[in-house]
């Protein structure tokens, strides 16, 4: 760059050229919005273009109560939600009247299968919700596994702050090109999923 | 906005009109790509790099770094002045755990914290593989760096597949017990070099 160009990096005002991310470090790629979805699936923007993806859950909403918030990869952009996973479950608890818990979740957890991965639990009262984020890292490579990280924050079973951290990775050398959210039974009646790529 | 700059908003080429916050609140400062690399190093002042008061956290991001020997552990060195990454940290760690097998699970702390140690400090990546899709991924917060007034608090979140085919997600956190700034700092692992992979730093802005 040269001039008025590079003189205007990171300024207030002007003209710039365009960052290589886009216009900040964060773009936003894509917002599904739940109306009572049996699942909400990103079958495109992931790629090559970023080396992190961080899915943002606001206010999701089942239909069913107490149901587990789950996750799962494809490799097919979407025809198969079936990718093989390692993963680690743990979660911190606290009810409403004081009891308070810290474990790892073993049945929460996969070793080498392919379905769907708990990411968290939610109850379906009108105030009961989950929010959190999952991050995936480096999904096109074609030599690495994919490591992902998520946190969970749910109100759940009437009384539970329920913060549940489940990070792994997918087992594959293909690249993963789309993820599924569903419930474990019911839908999600309501709440966002925001996708963003991280340059 | 209107013509050809408004069509370029979010665009990652051409001219476009600069966002408010100049260019949002996070913005990368480097990137270094490791090939067969004893260490990666982030000075402050050194080829494109900031490490100083212009943003109150910065944030490193680990991309698919990959071990040129076999179950060796990733480390971060803190320097606090000199040449040496050598600041005294204290730290905590725990760390989640599941093998392929699924034979073994757990939560546990970890015993290679720090007490007022100088030497680097393990930041997950543990026991690393060299397998080819063998890699640790995940993310370190570096808290005021530049502050001579308060220590310097960090916290990392790593997940790695180890050698023995272990799903590991590691949380370290910590602080550099100093009133020194904090200008540079260095990672490596604790033996070999890194093979492979990318670290990014990023400054966030609170203005």
């Amino acid at each position: 760059m040269s001039g008025i160009i590079a003189q205007n990096v990171g300024r207030h005002g002007g003209l710039i050229k365009a960052p290589s991310g886009g216009g900040g470090a964060w773009t936003l790629i894509q917002t599904q919005t739940a109306s009572a979805s049996a699942d909400i699936s990103f079958t495109s923007g992931l790629d090559s273009t970023y080396d992190e993806y961080c899915f943002k859950f606001i206010n999701l909403h089942p239909s069913d109560n107490d149901i587990v918030f789950q996750t799962n990869f494809s490799i097919d952009t979407g025809s198969n939600y079936n990718v093989t996973k390692t993963t680690t479950n743990f979660e911190a608890t606290h009810n409403e009247t004081g009891t308070s818990g810290f474990k790892y979740g073993t049945g929460d957890d996969i070793a080498e299968g392919t379905g769907s991965q708990r990411t968290g639990l939610i109850g379906s009262d009108n105030d009961e919700s989950l929010c959190g984020e999952l991050r995936l890292f480096a999904p096109s490579s074609t030599t690495f596994v994919k490591h992902f990280m998520a946190r969970t924050q749910s109100y759940y079973g009437g009384a539970y702050a329920w913060s549940n951290f489940m990070v792994g990775y997918c087992n594959t050398t293909s690249a993963v090109d789309a993820v599924n959210f569903d419930c474990s039974a019911g839908s999600i009646d309501s709440g966002t999923i925001s996708l963003y790529g991280i340059g | 906005m209107s013509g050809i700059i408004s069509q370029n908003v979010g665009r990652p080429s051409g001219l476009v009109k600069a966002a408010a916050a100049a260019g949002g609140v996070w913005t990368l400062i480097k990137t270094l790509t490791a090939s067969a690399d004893s260490d990666l190093s982030f000075v402050d002042g050194t080829d494109d790099v900031t490490l100083d008061a212009t943003y109150p956290i910065y944030v490193f991001k680990f991309i698919n770094i990959h071990a040129g020997t076999h179950a060796a552990d990733f480390t971060a060195g803190f320097r606090d002045g000199g040449s040496a990454y050598d600041a005294t940290k204290t730290t905590s760690t725990f760390y989640a755990y599941h093998n392929e097998g699924d034979s073994a699970t757990g939560l546990t702390y970890a015993s290679h914290d720090m007490v007022q140690g100088t030497g680097f400090c393990q930041i997950g990546g543990d026991a690393m593989g060299t397998d080819n899709d063998q890699c640790c991924s995940g993310t370190m917060f570096l808290f005021n760096p530049s502050s001579t007034t308060f220590v310097k608090h960090f916290m990392v979140n790593m997940n790695t597949l180890t050698e023995a085919d272990y799903s590991v997600n590691e949380y370290t956190a910590g602080y550099c017990n100093v009133t020194a700034a904090i200008d540079a700092v260095q990672f490596k692992f604790d033996t070999g070099n890194i093979d492979a992979g990318k670290i990014k730093l990023y400054g966030i802005k609170d203005s």
